[in-house]
């Protein structure tokens, strides 16, 4: 049998333990994956915003699994409940285990209050892939799209993830930026959390100015 | 050793995807049954209240009935509409139950790890099942 290595062989995959394993696995399979996901879905649709939302879904299920793996792997199961938190998690963690290394910055949207961006130079799944003109603004970085909101819906806070390209003077490539728009009711949780925080605060017990 | 215990894993929309009675006792009314999972599930209001304030994943006690109290341990992290680890009991082995808790945890992340598996239905495998009742049976 080709490639039988030392690993030593489950009966069943729930006894096989969870521990890291190899970290790397091959960028050329991976490339391939991909490119033959986005070929077949393309078959299966008639228009770019079909593609673009099979791949998001894609992407959903890796981000579910990848956020219980990661919490139970790296943050020995502490939850996150801060929105800073859970994207910083994001920005760092899950980024480094899917693609190496930290994604290039996250920022605060200037315009809406629920508007976030995580942008990076180049993404790994855009790599091998060029887009022909007449697909106009499609982008196979609508799976990493998914992976973040499957990763956001799984923390409870549920948002809208698209991914966009933004043109930079200087750079042949244009950079790409994932825009996270959160849902209403995670701005208004997270709105009701800083209040409480500012009560609590400021409910310290002073000095009664009419204490004798 | 526990005499009744039930236990449950609660996912999306309060829909049971597993569930067992793992308790030792031998008889089992149906009536029982019954009881532990409406116990159960009264139970996640409470937990839905408690869930946002608190970043640990292992609730001790949640509710009480009777002698009977319940257990919880988040899994996907965080808590409203996410899978949630559920059990009923009648022991005060807190440690074990932790221990319990978190194994069944692991298994339910190797289970989720299968692409084909859809997020949310149910647990069907019987090796999930036998591996289950083994570690209650150790831990509880």
């Amino acid at each position: 049998m080709i490639g039988v290595g030392k690993a030593k062989q489950y009966g069943n995959v729930l006894d096989k333990p969870l521990s890291r394993g190899r970290q790397e696995v091959s960028l050329s399979a991976f490339a391939f994956l991909f490119s033959e996901l986005v070929q077949y879905n393309q078959t299966q649709v008639d228009n770019i915003a079909e593609l673009e939302r099979r791949l998001e879904d894609a992407g959903y299920a890796v981000g579910a699994r990848v956020l219980e793996l990661l919490c139970h792997r790296d943050k020995g199961n502490r939850r996150e409940t801060r929105l800073l938190g859970i994207l910083s998690f994001i920005h760092s963690t899950v980024w480094k285990v899917l693609f190496g290394k930290v994604a290039d910055s996250l920022e605060k949207g200037t315009e809406h209050e629920d508007e976030y961006m995580i942008s990076e130079k180049e993404l790994l799944v855009n790599r091998f892939i060029s887009v022909p003109k007449d697909m106009g603004a499609f982008n196979c970085g609508a799976f990493v799209a998914g992976i973040v909101r499957g990763v956001l819906d799984g923390a409870g806070f549920p948002a809208v993830v698209s991914a966009h390209f933004v043109p930079i003077e200087g750079q042949q490539r244009p950079r790409t930026t994932i825009l996270i728009k959160f849902a209403e009711e995670v701005i208004k949780l997270l709105l009701q959390i800083l209040k409480e925080f500012f009560v609590f605060v400021a409910r310290k017990p002073r000095k009664s100015q009419y204490c004798p | 050793m526990a005499t009744t215990a039930c236990f449950t894993i609660v996912s999306k929309n309060d829909i049971p995807i597993y569930e067992a009675e793992v308790g030792s006792a031998v008889r089992q009314k149906q009536e029982q049954v019954h009881q532990h999972q409406f116990i159960l599930h009264a139970a996640l209001d409470l937990v839905q209240d408690i869930a946002w304030t608190t970043s640990a994943m292992f609730l001790k006690s949640v509710d009480r009935f009777n002698d009977l109290t319940v257990s919880h341990f988040f899994s996907l992290t965080n808590n409203s509409i996410h899978t949630r680890l559920m059990l009923l009991h009648d022991s005060r082995n807190e440690d074990g139950i932790k221990n319990f808790f978190q194994e069944v945890h692991e298994l339910y992340i190797k289970t989720l790890l299968n692409p084909l598996y859809l997020l949310g239905s149910r647990i069907t495998s019987s090796h999930f099942d036998t591996r289950v009742r083994a570690l209650a049976r150790k831990y509880l």
